[in-house]
């Protein structure tokens, strides 16, 4: 045992008896603990607002409006074969360069990007040079316009970050109502073998570009993240 | 730092006395109070999920002991480490350790009142590590020289063009030399400096919104996303939070993200809520390599079970502080330490004590708008009162208005005595002003007088004329 | 349909009872409109408040004590001012919490103690006044009345029904206007530049008369506004809505007298 652990050690022992002595009672055993287990073991959810529990259309229309209220750009189209002209024509409007990094994601590979061979894509995870990245994400969030994206080997996390321009890629059907949807299928996909559970490194929810007010509560995109964040949405009744 | 709330006086004056100070919190009615009053009423369930996140944190500081127990072994489970830390001085040594043994030069630091709290940077630098906050606002401050003047907002206090000179004088070293007039310009010079900074620090540090019993996830919520590439670009990351933070489950978290930033700024919700698990997994790309929580306790377990038990619900917002109108006259310094506002007014005397922060809990007019907004029901009144009392019962406070009060007070017990004294003294007051309708000065009340007048008193007192009437009254009936 | 006479004992208030008795005298004439009997206890000094928010509780209990043995008797009590009624309603029970017995009086005391414009909408059901006021009057809302009473719309029903009156809103009229009890003195600095960027607000609206509900609002807002040398005359809502105006407004020379 390290030096830390020794010292951490007295230190838990302690404030955990200071917390047990302020609440009156020594450790939670027996049924007490129990019905705490299985409250953590079976989370439920709780309130949910009723614009998170919408028919699934109407769910999609309202990812759009909010996502586009916080900033973020959205752009629909009807299939996979229309995703990467989509991008470059974004890239091309907003005069950005067409050098790109993208999500070593199996999932992206549904899109015929060789179809557009201006555009130069590079799989890995982001660098400081990267000017544009291109992501996947689990899940679209209609109550807020909010993106939930997950690290792994294949979706590295620097990429939602260090380029100055971040394109995400979602399907129709992977948006839902709520937060709580988001925790439900992270559950339901389990822990990976090996892991601690079912909680990947990373879960970010991303709700439009970011953005400072910290100088005279003035708005600016582009604090330290992505100035632009432009959502395709692929399939589903537009586009 | 060193408390100066002693001088809150002083500290006060001088906020009053300050234009660019006042500019600024002049922004705080059609910023966040505006703001929010339209995020609320967007959200039909805004009310109710505001009784839910009381009931959730009511529920956790109950069980707390369970929920950071079940915390610790889901950390460990998933491959970090978890600091119990009792006091400031535990804390800044855990870090300190782990820094070490990083073998750091440079952290990076996500805004964290926590580490305001222990006073991290002073600490770091006096150990040859050298902190770089990465909030802009923290940023600002900390080339300033200065503290956080409000909890979400660090530098509210700053005007821009201040911020062009400590920039322009600042960011020399880096061969800056242009005054730059816009915020665009001085957002993108502090990203292209601080940008670097996160690729070469050995160890980034954030805060906590949340600590999730259910996963050991810790959470944070941040508009600039500095708080990731805190996290994800060094190989080490350090959260450091206190106890109260723990929730059970995520979906806790997700109820009171719903009032968070609401309640805060008025946003939907903040553009990056990002949770963290561990370090990076064995396959993973990018992201730390160790993962470190630093749990300090630093009073919050003698809180449990008293009567500022409710204070341990708080999600730092700073809903209190952006519609308090003492904090809006005399900003968050006059506060004199880490928190300011009606959340400092209650936490800071149990912090730094009371005979430092006794006129914090004081100046308050009990207006409640703080306790109106609160995003979990804080009864910050009752708190500020009982602190009231406290310093009532040890005799603290200015002893002449102690005396004047206890001789009306002994005086409002007797009511045959009261009728007549006080009768006897409004008729006095009148014939101080026998044709004005107010005075322009009262001795012994120059506190009111010195910037207002004090209307006169109408001219003898309802009891007694009642009386007369229901005298002539019953004469005329018989 | 014919109304109960409820017994009402009038809790007067120090502030009204020293320096303002007409609103007193309003607050008797629209209960007595709306059919109650007024009754008003002689022992009654204070409600205790000022004690109670320094933390000298033993002596706010003992004024809470002479209170509610002074007003038990009543049907209801009633008080021009959201501010002392909200000690009586809200703050007794905590204060009395300690003892028992005291503490179920004071429940019961809190049960029928009301403000006295809440009172005539929400308990006698009233939406109208038979008066008159020539003015364009903007109302500012007392913080106790406000939110630990919820006193908001109940006023401004109230004088939407008095003839010649026309109401402007005041921007920011539910924050403080700085008075705060002792707090506007123990804290001058801060207190005024409160009441001055309320007198601000209440010039900006162009009315030439501002209401509220409690004297202690009224004379912080008067004093600086006559500071000020601003011509806005101000009056507890109680005057205007009881249709007794000849009083001069507050603060305001009196009449007659003048020079």
């Amino acid at each position: 045992m390290s030096a830390s652990d020794t010292g951490g050690g007295n230190a838990r022992a302690a404030i955990l008896g200071s917390v047990r002595k302020a609440l009156g009672r020594g450790p939670l055993a027996g049924a007490a603990r129990e019905a705490l287990e299985s409250g953590l073991n079976d989370p439920a959810p709780n309130l949910i607002p009723a614009r998170a529990q919408l028919p699934h259309a109407a769910q999609v229309d309202l990812f759009v409006a909010m996502a586009e209220e916080v900033k973020a750009s959205v752009a629909r189209v009807g299939s996979d074969a229309g995703v990467p002209a989509v991008v470059a024509d974004y890239l091309a409007q907003h005069n950005l360069p067409t050098d790109i990094v993208m999500a070593p994601d199996a999932a992206l590979d549904a899109y015929p990007w060789a179809a557009r061979p201006l555009l130069r894509l590079r799989r890995g995870k982001a660098e400081e040079t990267d000017a544009v990245s291109i992501t996947g994400a689990l899940l679209g969030i209609a109550e807020t316009g909010t993106l939930l994206l997950t690290s792994a080997a294949e979706r590295p996390t620097t990429l939602n970050f260090l380029p100055a321009t971040h394109i995400v890629v979602l399907r129709a059907e992977q948006i839902v109502g709520a937060y709580e949807e988001g925790w439900a299928l992270l559950r339901r996909q389990g822990s990976p073998p090996g892991d601690g559970g079912f909680m990947p490194r990373t879960v970010n929810l991303i709700t439009g570009p970011s953005r400072t007010a910290d100088i005279e509560q003035r708005m600016q995109l582009g604090a330290h993240g992505p100035r632009q964040l432009h959502i395709v949405i692929v399939g589903g009744e537009e586009g | 730092m060193e408390p100066i709330s002693h001088a809150f006086k002083d500290n006060a004056r001088r906020g009053l006395a300050d234009p660019n100070l006042q500019r600024a919190l002049a922004r705080l009615k059609t910023g966040f109070q505006e703001r929010r009053t339209i995020a609320a009423a967007r959200l039909p369930e805004f009310e109710a999920l505001r009784s839910q996140a009381k009931e959730i944190k009511d529920r956790t500081l109950a069980n707390l002991d369970f929920y950071l127990e079940r915390f610790e072994a889901k950390v460990r489970e998933t491959g970090g480490e978890v600091h119990w830390c009792q006091t400031p001085a535990e804390a800044r040594e855990a870090i300190l350790r782990i820094c070490r043994a990083a073998q750091a030069k440079s952290v990076t630091k996500g805004k964290s009142m926590v580490a305001e709290e222990i006073a991290l940077n002073p600490f770091l630098e006096a150990n040859g590590i050298e902190p770089v906050e990465t909030d802009l606002g923290e940023y600002i401050i900390q080339l300033a020289d200065e503290y956080p003047s409000h909890i979400i907002v660090p530098a509210l206090h700053k005007t821009a063009e201040q911020i062009s000179e400590l920039f322009l004088d600042r960011h020399r070293q880096y061969g800056n030399t242009q005054r730059l007039e816009e915020v665009r310009e001085l957002v993108d010079e502090a990203r292209r400096i601080i940008r670097p900074r996160y690729v070469a620090a050995d160890v980034g540090i954030t805060g906590a919104n949340f600590l999730i019993a259910e996963t050991g996830s810790t959470a944070i919520v941040t508009n600039e996303g500095n708080g990731d590439l805190t996290q994800i670009l060094p190989k080490v990351h350090i959260v450091i939070a206190t106890l109260e933070k723990v929730v059970p489950t995520l979906d806790d978290a997700a109820t009171l993200m719903r009032l968070l930033a609401r309640s805060a700024t008025g946003q939907e919700l903040s553009t990056y809520t990002t949770f963290s698990t561990g370090p990076r997994r064995a396959d993973d790309l990018d992201g730390p390599e160790s993962f470190h929580v630093v749990l300090l306790d630093n009073g919050r377990s003698k809180m449990l079970g008293s009567e500022f038990q409710d204070v341990l619900r708080c999600i730092k917002c700073g809903a209190c502080m952006n519609h308090c109108p003492v904090y809006g006259a005399v900003g968050g310094h006059a506060y004199g330490w880490v928190y300011p506002g009606p959340l400092g007014a209650v936490l800071t005397p149990f912090l730094v004590g009371i005979e430092e922060a006794g006129h914090l809990p004081n100046a308050s007019t009990f207006c409640g708008r703080c306790e109106a907004v609160c995003p979990v029901r804080i009864p910050l009144l009752k708190m500020m009162r009982y602190w009231r009392e406290r310093e009532f019962e040890a005799g603290l406070g200015a002893p002449a208005l102690r005396r004047g009060l206890a001789l009306w007070a002994w005086l409002a017990k007797r009511p045959a005595l009261y009728r007549p004294l006080t009768a006897l003294a409004i008729a006095l007051l009148g014939a101080l002003a026998p044709r004005r309708g107010a005075l322009a000065h009262l001795p012994l009340a120059t506190g009111w007088t010195r910037d207002r007048d004090l209307p006169a008193p109408e001219g003898g007192t309802f009891q007694a004329r009642w009386r007369a009437r229901q005298g002539r009254g019953a004469r005329t009936a018989a | 349909m014919p109304e109960k006479r409820f017994r009402v004992g009038m809790f007067v208030t120090c502030l009204v009872d020293l320096f303002r008795p007409s609103v007193g005298f309003a607050a008797v004439k629209l209960l007595e409109d709306a059919g109650c009997a007024v009754a008003v206890p002689r022992a009654q000094t204070c409600c205790g408040q000022p004690a109670y928010n320094a933390g000298a509780r033993a002596d706010a209990r003992a004024i809470a004590r002479q209170v509610i043995a002074a007003f038990e008797g009543f049907d209801y009590v009633v008080a021009p001012s959201g501010s002392c009624a909200g000690m009586i309603k809200l703050h007794y029970p905590a204060l009395c919490a300690d003892e028992p017995a005291l503490a179920a009086r004071a429940r019961a005391l809190s049960e029928k103690t009301f403000e006295l414009v809440s009172f005539l909408t929400d308990v006698l059901g009233r939406s109208t006044v038979a008066a008159r006021y020539d003015g364009r009057a903007t109302y500012h809302d007392g913080c106790s009345g406000l939110r630990e009473l919820e006193i908001k719309a109940q006023p401004r029903t109230l004088l939407s029904s008095v003839e010649g009156l026309t109401l402007e809103e005041l921007p920011g009229a539910e924050v403080c206007c700085g008075f705060g009890g002792t707090f506007c003195v123990k804290y001058p600095d801060i207190s005024t530049r409160m009441v001055a960027d309320k007198t601000a607000e209440i010039a900006a609206t162009g009315a030439d008369t501002v209401l509220a509900g409690d004297l202690g609002c009224l004379l912080n807002i008067a004093g600086r506004l006559s500071r000020e040398g601003r011509a806005v005359r101000v009056r507890h809502v109680a005057e205007v809505l009881a249709g007794m105006t000849e009083t001069p407004a507050i603060g305001e020379p009196r009449r007659g007298r003048r020079g």
